[in-house]
This record gives structure tokens, sequence and C-alpha cells, in this order.
């Protein structure tokens, strides 16, 4: 600390981060206290995963980590060394394509502003991993961590459910597409 | 593909919209997304008193940090730049970025730190020593608008920053006349729209140039020759890139003090700047709350439900600086009577400032709170007389054949068929089912109840309400301009005037472009140009676009569209009159296969000069820069006014309960019909429809920002400030209804406030329907939990 | 909102754990880091050295006892919810889990963590305060056991000292002869947040329909969450109706204490209270109460 304050802070060495960010290595230098949420926008350059309030209440920066939609500001990098980490970026298969759930999105127009829709997507993936066919409530509780100002969540339940049925379909044989 | 039913190729389909693929794949571009080479960031220094003078300020320690390159404070920056302009005359008021001299609410800057990052600037912004001597502060805005000697501002001389009582047609003859009056005052409370994103701002000076860059997340018309005048910059020294990604906004991203601080900083210290709120600089130091209301309303009525008369008085607290917000008690004053034939109203609005954080424009500006205002009158009344709540409406509704129909207060409403829309809701949700269900619930011995509220949307956006409340502002035009440009290779885009926030306007250019021309909208390409590079516009507010961006794109592509056949008739040796324009050829009219096909025509654009009629510019590119329909007259000397050229309508029937034993609000059912002339991008309405719904059942029951007695903030975070989530919206049940507009070319209407205008009324309504068996009434929004236990305690 | 520095540090294990945070001062322990994050974010805590306990396995571990289920202090919310040991043997913590903040939080936030936070109106805290938990307490000289009563002593106040870290709670189990039945209600202005009044109930009753056995406790209507010993009395050896349920709830109210805020005033917190601890009760004793009070 400064002499005479008992306000300041001193900033801590820096420190080298490694993680896993949708199947690749992401490497960087902070400090302990810059958040999950800042070092993948600020040193990954990942811009798609989104500041909202830095308190986790409003889910803008929901990330996966290892496969468990967590809010990426409530978590500093540092400690997120070492797992696996996935962002919006990461829900295609290949980069430039779109994954079903986000191409739902899509169709039914489930997004306004698309500030609050990476993280929506996020959570969105973490449900469908484990509920397959998802009703209303389920999915409405499961993005209920994810505060969206633009829709009203009407059209984004639709685009879960859509998803759902979707990828329901593609699995069951015969159905391959 | 195109009917007698559906006459359209693109508009009104079902079609997937332009913008929502870069989002879905996280490759938004948000102000926040910026980062240039040797980038500085601010953070903001606060005030934590509602009201202080500033003794002295000493940044020695933050100064002294590693990596804090400077500390601007207000005294510094006054003598640099021109005050924040307001929408009232109040020259007294000086309205800066950082607080000069005196401190007029928690939470507004005094001091800005430039730093390395975020965090060392946040570290230096704690070492910033401020000397404050406390004074009183004005809360309460009755004693605000009674105080002499407590004052926000003392050079103002009060606090009253608009007063002024209309009154349209014989008020008082008509009370006089009538059979009953009813009294009452319901509050609307101070909340917002808090987008998700907070304001940003990033700011780069070109020395080379003379020119400032300005990224922002911005929605606001003439926010570059606003930020021009206050730096004491030529209009063209600044370059607004309208292209950033707005993170919602719905009114309130008006960040000119963010913007003015982040360009003075650039400049001075030359280095590119970033001003990024984060959620405390947001609710308490961003500017951005709304309209903050009491109604005091009195109405007349007959014994048959015709209401004949109303008077509303409004008082508005503003918050510590005008800026725009009073002008949010003008706006309503063009649908002032609502849906009804109400022959005479008077209407005083007052604003009044307090030491609260500033008000800006929020999702209707101010149409909101006035609809809940009339609308308890209609319930009220109806109660009164025991009358259904519909049938009342339906006995006061302006009838289809009455339009255009003008209102007392000057404005003519362009069309609507409300008695058919009112229906459709009430089918849609089974209105007699749903007593029945209500009364099972009662039966019970639960608190349910149904809510009834019909309300317009006045879109296009003239602002009207500038001269109407600022004698020295003679502002008749609120243009928007777009450009359509057809290039060598025929593919074509088209350029808009402003940045939007989630509204789908490169969607709605592309449909309307793509639609006189026959191309396909997702081939169109649509580029916001910066506010260098754009022709005159006015920003989306208003619920202007589909009416006025709409209008303007689809005269420059008919204008593309006759200048082709004007082409094609000199080629042809036909006249223009025999030829068509149909999937992007012009031919014969009774000759199909004679004509010139879309690249024939462009290369003679492009590259054939000698085939072009004489006199025709080369090229092919058409712009248009729209009037606003019915728009371009001053207001007449008692306030008569055409406000806003379109009228859509909404009806809304909630049926609630509330948990006797806690006060808990459930919404079980929620219909709404809505009519909003031709819909252009169905998607779009109906998510503008279903968020506008949700933004008032958090404004009914939810959001508020609170103070305590001493002026301090109590609700500065997402754990106080309650926005509603998924769980508590409810599924909502939709019908459309289509009366065309008669002033614009489609035949559209304004979306952009749909369903906000309404739904807090209704929630309103149907929780007094709930309370009625008890004989309460809640006439204060939002109804929160608290407010419901604290009434229901005695009744278990 | 960025945190105030603070170096780092994260253990592998326990005496690794224990011996770091012997040698430091103004350490804080970060769990799930649900509710220190924030506070750290708006630098209400301004930690010198964060000791992060995330990578000793040993803290998270839910293990059955014969007289009670014992779960490491940083188990996940999550995983806790998902527990199969947690479902059968601790009903009530699992009825109380779901309304814990949201996925994401859960999925992060630790059950130690919600204890260590103390937050008055927090769901677990409620929980353990019904079950009467023990808390165990470790430092690098030894262990000690603590009563959730005597570890939870104000509002965000723990009796934690500074080199100690919480391990592991035991929720006692009613392993007697007869039905369990347990009621959680909650209000809270949204699903998720935190409760603005709570209440906890769990209920032995035996085959002749008598209860036995009786906890029922009440978050937000008090300074921290109370035992209604009262009301429990007044359960114990009666066959429990929807009379005396009522009769039962009404005696809490010599014991409230409830605080006033911007969510409730005390009054409507005494109100939400009254009708919360009835519908508990009824759950509990297998009486359908009649409304849902999720949320």
């Amino acid at each position: 600390m400064p002499p005479g304050s008992w306000r300041g802070t001193v900033p801590m060495a820096d420190r080298t981060i490694r993680l896993r960010v949708n199947g690749k290595t992401g490497e960087g230098v902070a400090e302990p206290r810059v958040t999950l949420l800042d070092f993948l926008r600020d040193t990954l350059r990942l811009t798609g995963t989104h500041m909202g309030c830095e308190h986790g209440i409003c889910g803008a920066c929901t990330v996966l980590f290892d496969g468990a939609p967590v809010r990426s500001c409530l978590i500093f990098a540092v400690q997120a060394e070492g797992h696996d980490i996935t962002t919006v970026e990461g829900l295609a298969d290949a980069a430039g394509d779109l994954s079903v759930l986000q191409d739902c999105f899509w169709e039914t127009h489930a997004l306004q502003c698309g500030y609050c829709t990476p993280g929506m997507l996020i959570a969105a993936q973490a449900l469908l991993r484990r509920n397959n066919d998802p009703d209303d409530s389920e999915i409405r509780d499961a993005i209920s961590g994810n505060l969206c100002r633009c829709t009203g969540y009407g059209q984004i339940v639709e685009a879960i459910r859509l998803a759902a049925d979707r990828l329901n379909q593609r699995s069951r044989p015969g159905n391959a597409s | 593909m195109t009917s007698a039913d559906h006459p359209y190729r693109y508009v009104g389909r079902q079609r997937r919209t332009k913008e929502d693929r870069r989002f879905i794949a996280g490759q938004g571009r948000f102000v926040a997304d910026i980062s240039l080479p040797d980038m500085r960031h601010v953070a903001p220094v606060a005030s934590p008193h509602a009201s202080a003078r500033i003794l002295s300020i000493d940044a020695d320690a933050a100064l002294a940090l590693d990596g804090v390159h400077a500390v601007l404070t207000g005294a510094q920056l006054q003598t640099g730049i021109e005050p924040i302009q307001h929408g009232v005359p109040a020259p007294d008021i000086r309205w800066y970025p950082l607080a000069h001299e005196a401190v007029c609410y928690a939470g507004e800057w005094v001091a800005a730190v430039v730093a390395d990052s975020r965090h060392i600037a946040e570290d230096a912004a704690e070492l910033v020593d401020v000397r404050y001597a406390e004074t009183p502060a004005v809360v309460d805005p009755e004693v605000a608008f009674d105080a002499t000697d407590a004052l926000v501002h003392p050079a103002h001389g009060s606090n009253v920053l608009f007063h002024r009582k209309f009154v349209w047609g014989a008020v008082d003859d008509d009370f006089a006349a009538a059979d009953h009056s009813l009294s009452f005052r319901v509050k609307w409370g101070r909340n917002s729209t808090v987008p998700i994103e907070t304001f940003g701002v990033v700011a780069q000076w070109q020395p080379g140039d003379g020119l400032l860059d300005v990224w922002a997340s911005i929605q606001m018309p003439k926010y570059s020759d606003q930020i021009a005048e206050s730096l004491r910059l030529a209009g063209n020294r600044i370059r607004v890139h309208q292209d950033v990604d707005v993170g919602g906004s719905y009114g309130v991203k008006r960040g000119l003090k963010h913007a003015i601080l982040a360009g003075y900083l650039a400049r001075e210290l030359g280095f590119p700047i970033r001003l990024i709120e984060d959620r405390l600089d947001n609710m308490s130091g961003g500017d951005a709350h709304g309209p903050d209301r009491i109604f005091d309303m009195d109405v007349a009525f007959n014994d048959d439900g015709t209401i004949t008369s109303m008077k509303i008085r409004a008082l508005d607290d503003c918050g510590a600086y005008p800026g725009r917000a009073p002008l949010q008690l003008g706006k309503p004053v063009g649908s002032i009577v609502g849906p009804y034939r109400i022959g005479s109203v008077a209407y005083e609005a007052i604003s009044v400032c307090t030491n609260k954080t500033a008000q800006v424009a929020v999702r209707g500006f101010g149409q909101a709170p006035t609809n809940f205002a009339i609308e308890t009158a209609v319930d009220k009344v109806a109660r009164f007389l025991d009358l259904d709540r519909i049938e009342l409406r339906r006995r006061n509704f302006i009838r289809a054949e009455d339009f255009p129909y003008t209102i007392p207060s000057g404005t003519a409403y362009d069309s609507g068929d409300y008695h058919t829309v009112q229906q459709k809701v009430a089918d849609l949700i089974d209105y007699q089912g749903l007593i029945t269900r209500r009364d099972a619930i009662r039966d019970r011995g639960g608190l349910a109840g149904i809510g009834i509220a019909s309300c317009l949307e006045p879109g296009g956006g003239n602002a009207a309400f500038e001269p109407l409340f600022n004698p020295s502002n003679d502002t008749t035009t609120w243009m928007e301009s777009c450009t359509v440009k057809v290039d060598r290779l025929g593919d074509v885009t088209v350029l808009i005037c402003t940045s939007s926030a989630g509204q789908g306007h490169q969607t709605l250019a592309a449909t309307v472009v793509g639609e006189v021309l026959h191309i396909d909208p997702a081939e169109i390409r649509v580029v916001h140009s910066d506010s260098l590079s754009s022709l005159p516009g006015n920003s989306p507010v208003a619920s202007r676009m589909a009416i006025m961006l709409g209008g303007a794109a689809q005269r420059a592509a008919e204008a593309i569209r006759d200048r082709l056949i004007a082409i094609a008739a000199h080629n042809l040796g036909s006249p223009g009159s025999a030829l068509v324009y149909a999937d992007k050829s012009v031919h014969v009219a009774d000759d199909p296969s004679t004509g010139l096909d879309w690249q024939a025509l462009v290369r003679i654009c492009h590259r054939q000069y000698h085939l072009m009629p004489p006199g025709m510019e080369p090229g092919l590119q058409a712009s248009h820069t729209l009037q606003v329909p019915n728009g371009g007259t001053m207001p007449a000397e008692d306030g008569r006014v055409q406000m806003y050229p379109c009228f859509s309508f909404e009806a809304h029937i909630p049926l609630i309960e509330i948990d006797r034993g806690t006060g808990k609000v459930r919404i079980h059912d929620y219909a709404i019909a809505h009519d909003c002339g031709t819909v252009i991008s169905p998607a779009i309405v109906k998510g503008m429809l279903l968020g506008g719904i949700a933004h008032g059942i958090g404004a009914a029951l939810y959001e508020k920002f609170e103070y305590d007695s001493a002026g301090q903030h109590l609700t500065g975070t997402f754990m106080d400030y309650l926005l509603p989530s998924a769980h508590e919206i409810p599924e909502i049940k939709m019908a459309e209804h289509c009366t065309p507009s008669p002033l614009t070319a489609l035949g559209q209407k304004g979306a952009g406030e749909a369903g906000y205008m309404g739904s807090a009324a209704a929630i309103a309504s149907a929780v007094n329907d709930a309370l009625l068996p008890l004989g309460l009434e809640a006439n204060t929004l939002p109804v929160k939990l608290g407010m419901l236990s604290e009434m229901l305690k005695d009744h278990i | 909102m960025k945190a105030a520095a603070f170096d780092y540090t994260r253990p592998r294990d326990l005496p690794d754990l224990l011996r770091q945070l012997a040698g430091s001062t103004d350490a804080k322990i970060i769990a799930g880091g649900q509710s220190l994050v924030p506070m750290m974010a708006m630098r209400l805590v301004r930690p010198a050295l964060l000791v992060d306990i995330n990578d000793v396995q040993d803290l998270q571990t839910i293990a059955l006892e014969d007289d009670g289920v014992v779960i490491g202090a940083c188990t996940r919310q999550a995983d806790a919810e998902k527990s199969d040991i947690v479902r059968e043997h601790l009903p009530l913590l699992a009825a109380a889990l779901p309304f814990v903040g949201h996925d994401q939080t859960r999925n992060r936030g630790t059950v130690g963590g919600s204890l260590a936070h103390a937050d008055p109106s927090a769901e677990i805290v409620l929980v353990a305060t019904a079950l009467q938990a023990e808390l165990t307490l470790a430092r690098s000289s030894g262990t000690r056991i603590s009563s959730a009563r005597d570890f939870l002593a104000a509002p965000m106040t723990t009796t934690l000292d500074e080199d100690e870290c919480l391990i592991a709670i035991r929720f006692p189990r009613w392993t007697e002869a007869g039905r369990l039945g347990i009621g959680f209600h909650e209000v809270s202005p949204r699903a998720g947040d935190f409760a603005v009044v709570a209440v906890a109930a769990q209920l032995l009753i035996d085959q002749a329909g008598i209860c036995r056995r009786a906890a029922v406790a009440v978050a937000n209507a008090a300074p921290m969450p109370i035992r209604l010993t009262t009301v429990e009395a007044a359960l114990l050896d009666t066959a429990v109706d929807r009379k005396s349920a009522r009769e039962a709830a009404a005696l809490a109210d010599d014991l409230l204490d409830p605080p006033s805020d911007l969510h409730a005033s005390a009054a409507g917190r005494r109100h939400m209270a009254r009708t919360l601890i009835e519908r508990a009760i009824l759950d509990a004793a297998g009486l359908v109460a009649g409304h849902g009070s999720h949320g």
C-alpha cells in the first residue's frame, strides 16, 4: 500500500495463465485480480462474451467451465488455469458455421440487440446437453439467470424448444441429416 | 408469390433478419470490443453526496500511482467546453460532464482518472481526495415544486424546469354538465430501460486531420452536432461511427457527457480514450433514469359511461439536470385522450429538479406513464358505474369510421379500428372464460384479477414537443435519410444514417428496397454510414424507423427503379408508361420478351453513358430525405399541435393472482392484440411487442430506482434494481390486426415502443381488480412485493 | 468494478491449505466466490491474499454416515443438488438448493461458502440452522467442531478465525422410525433472488400419525435465521392437522424480529413468515399446503 493510505492498492505481479478455450490452448499474462471475463475479452480477444453487471446477476458473461455454465465475471482468470472453457465462439463445430441451437436462435429471431445472446446461448446449450427434451418451464428456469431486455424471452424459449426438436430428430435412427 | 391477400414479396413475410447471424456467432461489434493501440481507460470519481459544495480536490496520490496519466476535474474541464444543452430554457443550469463547484446528486461525476487499465484507473479514483460541504438535498418533487430556498440549482431561481397548463375545449363546462366526476392520484415510479450493455464510448483525436473519431453505444438524434458544439469544434470535425452495435437502448443510450469527456481527454492527452461505464457508474452516474411522475386526475362522465372531459396534472421529477427530460411531458400531448372520444381536456405539465440522477428519454418518451393514468381513470369510471371495463371502453373508443380523427389537443390520428382490436384480444383470451376462472379463484379465497388496457403508440416522431416546450426552438422537421446504390457488378448497398440497438434497421431497409427492386433482401448489403458521410437523420427514437427509414428507403429505391425504366424507355424506344419493372428487368408491358435485364441496365449506368438518356447522371444511386408525414407546422398559441403522424394501437388482457399470504404476484395468462398497420418484418414486430410487454411488467411490479430521504440512491446494483427474468414473464398470446396508415407508403406505423405502451397499465389494472374484493387499491407503480405484503398483512 | 489488487495462491491439499493460512495475514479463502467476488468487485472486501481451495479434493465429498450426512465445504451446490445421498437422506437441503441462485451460480457456488458468507437470507444457512448442522473448522494446529448456531454469529459474520477454514458440514439425519416430512417455502421478488422470507420445516411423524420430532426455522424474520422453538413444541406429540398447523404458526410471532428494507417492511415480513411457516408445516405433515410459493 502507498504510505499513509489505507485505500491504495499495489498491482500484483502478472502471471502467465494457460487454459483451454474452445478446444485450443489460450495463454496470456494477467494480474490475479483480472476476471476470467476480462481475460477472455482483453487478453485472448474473444469478445463474444459480454460484460453486463460484473456482480453475477445478468448472465451476459456466461461461459462453460469444464462443461458447466458459470459467470465468468465471478471467477478470476488465474483460477481457470488448466481448466476447459467454452465461449460462444466455440459453439459451432467449425469456424463460420452455426450450431443447430444458434441456427434456431436466428430462425425464431430470439434476439434483438444481441448483447445477452452469447450468454443465453451458453445457458441453453448446457440445458440441452443435460436434458434433450425440456419443457417450457425447464427452459425458462435454465435461462432465468440470464437477463434480456429486448425480447421478453418469448422467442428465446421458442428457439430452444425448436433446437431440442431438431436435435432429437437428428439423433433418431434413420434421420441422419 | 404475391397475391391479393398478400401483395408483397418480402414485406410481411416470415424471414430471417440480416443482423442476427453475427450476434449468434459472437461477432457483434460493440463499443467495448474496440481496442486501439495505446488506448487509455477512464474511471470516474463519483460524489457520495446528493447535494454538496466541492471544497477541494487533491489528486496527488492518484497521480503518483504507476500507470495513471491524468486526473481531470470539473474546474479544468469547464474552461474548455460549452455546457450540455437542455430541451427547455434553463440557461443558468450549467451542466458539464464533471461537476464543478457543487454536486447535485449522489453518483454525479466530479473527476475522471485516465490510466493504462480500468483496474488502475479505479485504484487511482479511490485516491482522489475530494472534500465536500454537504448541503440539504431536495428529494421530494412536491416539496421541490413549492420550494423557494431549498434549490437544486440556486442560479435558476426555482426547482421548476417547465410548467404550463393547457386547456383544450370547454373543460369546466363539460365537468359542470357531466353526471359524475372522479378525482384520484396515481404515481409512476422512477424506472428505466436499463440495457444489459452499459453506455460506452471510445474517442480518438486524429491530429493530422483535425478530426475526432467517436465510437459509441449511442441512440440519439444530433449526437455528433452536440459533441461538436460542446467541444467548440466545427461539425465536420467530429466523426461518429454509427456501425457500432448498441447493446440495447430503448431510448436511454444518450451518453453526451461521456463523449464530451472522452473527446476532450483524447484531444488533450493525445491518445485514444475508452470510457465504458461499469454497472455502478451506469445505475447512479449514467444519467439514464426514466420518468418519475405524479398524476392528479379528474374525469367527468355520464351515467351511460360516456367520458366527456378530463383534467390531468402531471408532476415529473426530472432529477438533477433537465437535458431533454422535461420534453417527455410534451410528447403525450399528441395522444392525451388515448383512444377515446373525450371532447375536452386540461393538461398541466410540470417538470421539477431534485437531487437525483438525471432522467433521459425512455421508451415511449413519457407515453407509458400517461397511458397508465388514462387507463386507470377509465377503469375507475367503469367501477363507479358498475360497467364491464371492456364495454365501457367500447362506448368511448373512437370509431373506425371517424378517422382521421382530431383530438382536442390538435393532433389528428391517422387510422385505427379499436373496437375490432379490443374484440380480438377478448376472443383470444376467451374473456368470458377468463372471468369464470378469476371468479373460481376468488371463490376458493384467492385474490385474482383481470387487467384491461387499451393504449396508443404514437409513431413517426416529429419533435413537435420541442417548439411546444421551448419558444426559442422552431424545429419543424425531424427527417430521416437513406441512400441506395447499385455498384458496377450490379449488387445493391443501402446506406442508413443512424446506429441500431437491436431494432433490425438493416432488415427493414433491405426488405423495403428488395420489395421495390424485386431483389432478395438477403442479397442486399446495408451499411451504417458514419456521421460525416450520412445524410440528415434523427436516429431510431419515437417508434419512427419503419415509417421514416422505411419511407426514405422506399423512395430511394423507387427512384432507382424509375431511372431504370427511363433508361429502358430510351433504349427500347417505348414510352416509360408502356414499360414495367419486374424481377430486376424492364420490359414492354405486353411483350415480356422485349426488355433489358439487370446486368444490361447496370452496364449502361456504369459504363455506357452513350446509351443513357440525355442529361441523366451516370452511375446508379439515389437518396431520399423524408420529412415526417403530417409534420412541418409550429404549435398553435394554445398548444394545439400535430405531435406524431401515425398511431398504433394495442389491447392487453392479463389474468394475475396475488398470493394473499405473501403479496407475491403471479401472471397466469397474458394476451395482447396489436395493430401497427402493415407489418414489414413479422418476427421483429413480434419481438418488439414481447420485449415491450416484459419491460412494462418490470415497471409495474419490480423496477424502481429508490432514494432515501437524504437523497442516497439505494438501488445501484442488479441486486436491488430488479429486472424481470424468464420466470417473471409469462408466455404471451398475440393477435395482429392491420389498419394501414394512409400516411405511409406501405401503410406501416411504428412498433418500437409497442407492448410497453400498455403492459404496465394492464398489470396495474389486474392488481387493482384482484384487490377489489378487499377494498384495497394500489395506486403507485411499481406494486412491489413489499408494498403488497404490507397491504395484505391484515387480510390473511 | 475491478477488484483491488491481491496475491493469489491455490494450495493442492488440506495440509498445504492450512499451512498457507497459518502463515498469512489478511488472507481470504475463496471457494465458489459467488458472493465474495461481487464484494471484491465493489471493493467492499479487499484481501491481500486470496487462498483458493478449489483444488483441495478432500473438501468436495459427500459422505453418508449413520447419523448424518457430511458435506465437504467446497462441494458445489449443484453437486449437492444432484447427489442421491442428499436427495435421500437430506431431503430438506435437497428442497432448499433449487432456491439458491441460478444454475450458473450453483455450478460454482459451494455449500460451505454460503455458510462462511453467513448471509441471513441464504437458504443453506437456514437449513443448517433448522437441522442444527455441525461445522468442522480446521487450522494447522487442529480442528474444532462448531454448531451452526455458534458459527453463524451475526449477519455476514461468523466465528471463523483468520487462520481457520471451514472444511465440512455435518447435517444430522433423523433415523428414528416413522415418516420424515419436509417443507421449504420461500418468497423472493424474483425466482433465484435471496429470500425476503424463507421457512424450512422437517417433521418426523410416527405410524400413529403423531409428530415425534420437529424442526422449524425461518430466515429473514429475525437478524439471523432462527429455530422456532415454541412452534416446534406445539407440534410435538400431536397429530398435525390444518388447524394445529395454523395455531402453531401463530406462535412464531413472539420470536420474530424482522428487518425492514427495500424488499419488504417488518410487518410485511411478519405476514409472509406466518404464511410460510404454516405452509411449510403442512407440507412436512403431508397435508397439501395449497399454495406453491417458489420464487
